[in-house]
């Protein structure tokens, strides 16, 4: 049986399923609110989720059951009297220490939590690095949405931020520095482009088998770092289109990577009003559709940034999708043949299928 | 003092309490004084720079107020969500 975790605009639906046929909802919570973001903690089984009330604010909740209470989880804000305030929580993901997790927010801010997610701190080497000035937002914000650990070791970690490039650091989230070579920014003009800040990373990836080796969707743009995120080679030839945002891996393989194409920037469906979910095996060298089953005829739909999810691995890798008109499509078979999952619900948000603990 | 009053999800955090008498002489001061009360209700009214959050209406004696607007003893401050949404 598997597990998706759904975050609409009204509301997080948990479902599950067998991954051939219609899924059914188990339980629905947040009713009416936005929820961006809800993973369940594999270590531990709890559930988390990214809530932005258009009201109150944004928070993250925690339960160990979805029909059960939630409790709103502490520290998750900034410093109090400055010049900013929290927007909204992007991503929630599991780290490498004992109980860690992350937390990515608007505006490009980086929560840490050392006990299972009940309570938070900001980390203030990225809060406080000396760049931060010259940082843009792009269309939805200064987004930290890409929060990527290195198996092993809970020292190194890689963030993505839009529109603010590649983070890295290798003493625990103490220092950060860029890792932006090759990412060519073509929104900008040509004189404009290098040494530019505003770079507009849609989503990152890291092999675990090989965790130097990351993809990246960009904002026009796919990419390859062989380096662990200081340089990036362009690998988006031969797919319909290199724009995106949505992108996994399968864990088993260092050289694989799937995307979903939309069409482009000013134009944000699936191109050519066929749905296709692509695939690559050599890091890049070449993409397959992978859309056996997918709408192929005037279906223009919008996949967002966390709305792609996998689980399990190799020939048994499971994917799941959702869209903006409310549908979730998944697949049994690495992509190759693909069922409906879900129909008629809210604008989905994000899509994850972790397993419980 | 001035009476703030709340509903739904605020009168919940606020001890399930819908009428709380506060000192204050502004809009924000009275916020202050209930998050100081209701540590619960930090950050669901007021955001981190201390502005009431865009889709909360503060009215007071039925009219709209902000966050400098006065208050006397004998004002009452409504706190509601705003009818936006989609």
């Amino acid at each position: 049986m598997t597990e998706l975790l759904v975050g609409t605009k009204k509301g997080l639906f948990v479902l599950d399923g067998q991954p051939d046929a219609e899924f059914e909802v188990q339980a629905r919570a947040f009713a009416g609110e936005p929820v961006e973001y809800a993973m369940r903690d594999p270590r531990t089984g709890r559930l988390l989720a990214a809530v932005t009330s258009p009201f109150y604010g944004p928070k993250i909740w925690y339960a160990d059951d979805p029909l059960g209470e939630w409790e709103q989880a502490g520290g998750v804000a900034l410093p109090e009297a400055q010049d900013a305030a929290l927007e909204r929580i992007w991503v929630i993901v599991a780290g490498e220490g004992d109980g860690m997790l992350y937390a990515g927010g608007d505006p490009g801010v980086l929560f840490e939590s050392r006990d299972g997610g009940a309570t938070w701190e900001l980390n203030r080497a990225l809060w406080e690095h000396p760049t931060r000035p010259t940082w843009s937002p792009g269309g939805g914000g200064l987004c930290l949405h890409s929060i990527v650990p290195w198996p092993g070791d809970p020292d190194r970690l890689a963030l993505g931020i839009s529109a603010a490039g590649v983070w890295l650091t290798e003493d625990g989230g103490r220092t950060w520095r860029q890792g932006n070579r090759g990412l060519v920014a073509r929104y900008l003009p040509e004189e404009a482009r290098e040494g530019s800040a505003s770079l507009c990373v849609h989503r990152l990836q890291r092999a675990p088998l090989r965790p130097e080796r990351m993809f990246m969707q960009f904002h026009g743009g796919v990419y390859r770092s062989d380096d662990a995120g200081e340089t990036w080679a362009e690998i988006g030839a031969g797919l319909p289109s290199d724009f995106g945002f949505p992108m996994v891996i399968d864990p088993a393989d260092p050289d694989s990577a799937y995307v979903i194409p939309l069409t482009a920037d000013t134009d944000r469906v699936t191109p050519g009003g066929r749905v296709g979910v692509y695939e690559t095996r050599d890091a890049g060298e070449s993409w397959t559709a992978r859309g056996d089953g997918l709408p192929q005829e005037d279906a223009y739909l919008t996949i967002l940034r966390h709305a792609l999810d996998r689980r399990g691995e190799g020939p048994a890798l499971e994917l799941y999708f959702g869209t903006t008109t409310g549908e979730v499509f998944g697949s049994g078979d690495a992509g190759a043949s693909w069922f409906t999952a879900a129909t008629h619900l809210p604008p989905v948000y994000s899509v994850r299928s972790d397993v419980a603990g | 003092m001035a009476l703030v009053r709340l509903r739904g999800p605020l009168k919940k955090l606020a001890g399930e309490r819908a009428d709380h008498p506060l000192e204050g002489g502004t809009v924000v001061e009275l916020l202050h004084e209930l998050e100081q009360a209701h540590p619960a209700v930090g950050g669901w009214i007021l955001d981190e720079r201390g502005f009431i959050r865009r889709h909360i209406n503060v009215f007071v004696n039925g009219d709209c107020g902000r966050e400098d607007t006065p208050v006397s003893a004998e004002d009452q401050v409504d706190v509601l969500p705003a009818i936006s949404g989609g």
